[in-house]
């Protein structure tokens, strides 16, 4: 499913080079639970970022579902990212002029789907993250977690092979992390394949397998 | 993106922030404005001057002594140019025999007191013949004008403007009363009836009177003009040229007088006020690129602002190309908006304004509109282009960790 070869991420900090990410080799397979961990600047969001296309390696080859992607530019892979991944929040990132519906129906949009389908999906969406209710709310209308559940359908409504959770329960309160956390390894056992970077130590327990970073570098990986 | 999805998320966004917004639109529609308003001024002088030498009638020509050339060189005789001869009725009458030449209006004028029943004001005089009155367009609002009166006879008559009959005449009939004017006298024999200005002068204050008699009055036989009517556009330039053959004939050879084409100085000024419509359109132009900066300035701290949808949107899936789309459409939307609004209140405010000054046309031109409309969307898409490019541009990792 993923599959990372000698991946390294290098940053200029004026005339520091810094190593997020050193040497990374890792494959994650398909239906996989993956938690990444590790402390403020090991690389982890980074991996993420990779993971999601959303920054580019200085080196090494980054392979999602049999593609290599290291010499695609900027069009193909906005097009991954619609197709093939979705990506919840710590904070969310909502729409705040837009409703639930709406905010989950924009990745539809940018792609062009006909306005009829993309009701059926918004509707089984909301359905799947018991919103349903909640359609027509907009983003300060809704509790923290709702707001994430939101975002989580949004991720999901395009059908993607894997979902990316930037510390998707780190803004809400114990209740609420608790039922993002079950709707989210729902999902997994649905067939995503979920990567979340967490601090949360339970949810890393959770998961099928756990890697811990530091300094860019692998130090652990470990199936729970 | 489906088109109208892109119309509803930058409509959304204009929405969003309403003060913002609304700025931007005043700012596009007093541009679009000022271009409607000041080409309604420059086409309503533009109609006002070509109106009153329309008014002057059609296929004229205007015979005036005197002649602008160069001199010198040649003597003293000839340092002040040419020196004009007088221009008499006898060359008036000497041009009706040029083939095509519908009517001859020598035309005399000065002004002098005239008095009835102890009454007495001064009046402008105009010293014609009846020729006059179908050289002008005039009408009588009574009586008839100059009747008898021919290049060569001159019965002691005259006729009136209104303001003069009620000055001078008040109730009482003045046709068939006798008028004393200077020294002379002479009978009232019709009102004018049009109202306006003919050569500089209130037709409503003026006593017209057989060219003969003026010149008797002033004790001046020289003629102020003659105009000279064509029957046909097609004929007056060699009209033209068969009065300036006759005249230096009958001054010995000297060509001293200007014949002037009333539609070549109608186009004279039809061509400068199209110039000066034009040039006020340009210059109110300006104010639309002014708003282009505006939302130039606003879009750009918009990007800013937004910073977290853009990245959100990268993330999603969006591609630079319509986070550029988005941007523009925004500002297309504004200027769009806001030139059909300029357009609406400058239209709004020339029927006003010809309310408020129904002498002067009003007349905003069909291409001020076009021209502005175009002038504010393209103005639009150039200064949204800027924004629209930064925010495509955008790091998607930069944008999701900017303002959240």
């Amino acid at each position: 499913m993923i599959q990372l070869e000698n991946l390294c991420r290098h940053f200029e900090v004026g005339n520091q080079l810094v190593r997020a990410l050193d040497e990374v080799t890792l494959g994650i397979n398909k239906k996989e639970y993956v938690s990444i961990m590790g402390v403020s600047g090991s690389g982890k969001s980074t991996l993420l970022n990779i993971f999601g296309l959303l920054d580019t390696p200085t080196s090494g080859d980054y392979v999602l579902s049999g593609i290599n992607t290291s010499k695609m530019n900027d069009d193909e892979m906005a097009h991954i990212r619609s197709t093939k991944i979705g990506f919840v929040f710590q904070s969310f990132h909502l729409i705040p002029r837009l409703t639930a519906a709406e905010n989950i129906e924009m990745p539809m949009v940018l792609s062009g789907l006909n306005p009829k389908e993309r009701k059926e999906r918004v509707d089984n969406a909301l359905a799947r993250v018991s919103l349903t209710d909640r359609a027509d709310h907009r983003p300060e209308q809704l509790s923290g977690g709702q707001r994430q559940r939101v975002a989580i359908a949004r991720s999901i409504v395009m059908e993607p092979d894997v979902l990316l959770a930037d510390e998707p329960t780190g803004n809400l309160d114990s209740g609420s992390s608790k039922e993002i956390i079950k709707l989210i390894e729902e999902l997994n056992k649905g067939g995503l394949t979920l990567i979340v970077v967490t601090h949360d130590v339970e949810m890393g327990s959770r998961s099928d397998r756990l890697i811990e970073l530091l300094d860019g570098k692998i130090i652990n990986d470990k199936k729970n | 993106m489906r088109f109208y999805d892109l119309i509803f998320l930058a409509f959304s966004t204009l929405v969003r922030y309403p003060l913002r917004t609304l700025m931007l639109l005043i700012a596009t529609s007093i541009g679009v404005m000022a271009v409607i308003l000041l080409t309604a001024v420059g086409e309503g002088a533009r109609d006002y001057i070509t109106g009153q030498f329309k008014d002057m009638g059609t296929n004229l020509l205007f015979v005036v002594p005197g002649k602008n050339e160069t001199s010198g060189g040649m003597g003293p005789v000839d340092l002040a140019g040419v020196a004009p001869r007088d221009l008499t009725v006898e060359d008036a009458i000497s041009l009706r025999r040029i083939e095509g030449v519908k009517y001859i209006a020598p035309i005399v004028v000065g002004e002098t007191p005239a008095q009835f029943n102890g009454l007495e004001r001064s009046v402008p005089i105009i010293g014609t013949t009846p020729s006059f009155l179908a050289v002008r367009n005039w009408e009588m609002e009574a009586g008839n004008f100059l009747p008898g009166v021919t290049l060569d006879r001159s019965p002691p008559v005259c006729v009136i403007g209104k303001e003069v009959e009620s000055e001078l005449f008040g109730k009482n009939n003045a046709i068939g009363q006798w008028l004393r004017v200077g020294d002379r006298r002479c009978r009232v024999t019709g009102i004018i009836g049009t109202e306006g200005r003919a050569i500089g002068i209130d037709t409503q204050k003026i006593v017209v009177m057989p060219v003969s008699l003026a010149t008797a009055l002033f004790n001046r036989p020289s003629l102020f003009r003659i105009a000279v009517q064509a029957s046909n556009t097609w004929e007056m330039d060699q009209i033209k040229k068969d009065i300036i053959r006759i005249i230096k004939k009958r001054h010995q050879g000297k060509e001293d007088i200007t014949v002037i084409r009333q539609d070549a100085v109608m186009q004279s000024f039809d061509n400068i006020f199209n110039v000066l419509t034009m040039a006020l359109g340009s210059i109110a132009s300006i104010s639309l690129f002014v708003a282009g900066i505006l939302i130039m300035n606003v879009m750009l701290v918009a990007v800013s602002q937004r910073q977290s949808e853009i990245g959100l949107l990268k993330a999603i899936g969006a591609k630079n190309k319509q986070i550029s789309y988005l941007f523009m459409t925004e500002a297309v939307i504004l200027s769009g908006t806001g030139a059909m609004l300029g357009l609406v209140f400058g239209h709004t405010i020339t029927q006003i304004l010809k309310l408020a000054f129904p002498d002067f046309n009003f007349l905003p031109p069909l291409w001020a509109s076009f021209v502005s409309i175009i002038v504010a969307l393209v103005s639009g898409v150039v200064f949204g282009l800027l924004p629209a490019r930064r925010a495509s541009k955008l790091d998607p990792v930069i944008a999701l960790s900017g303002n959240k």
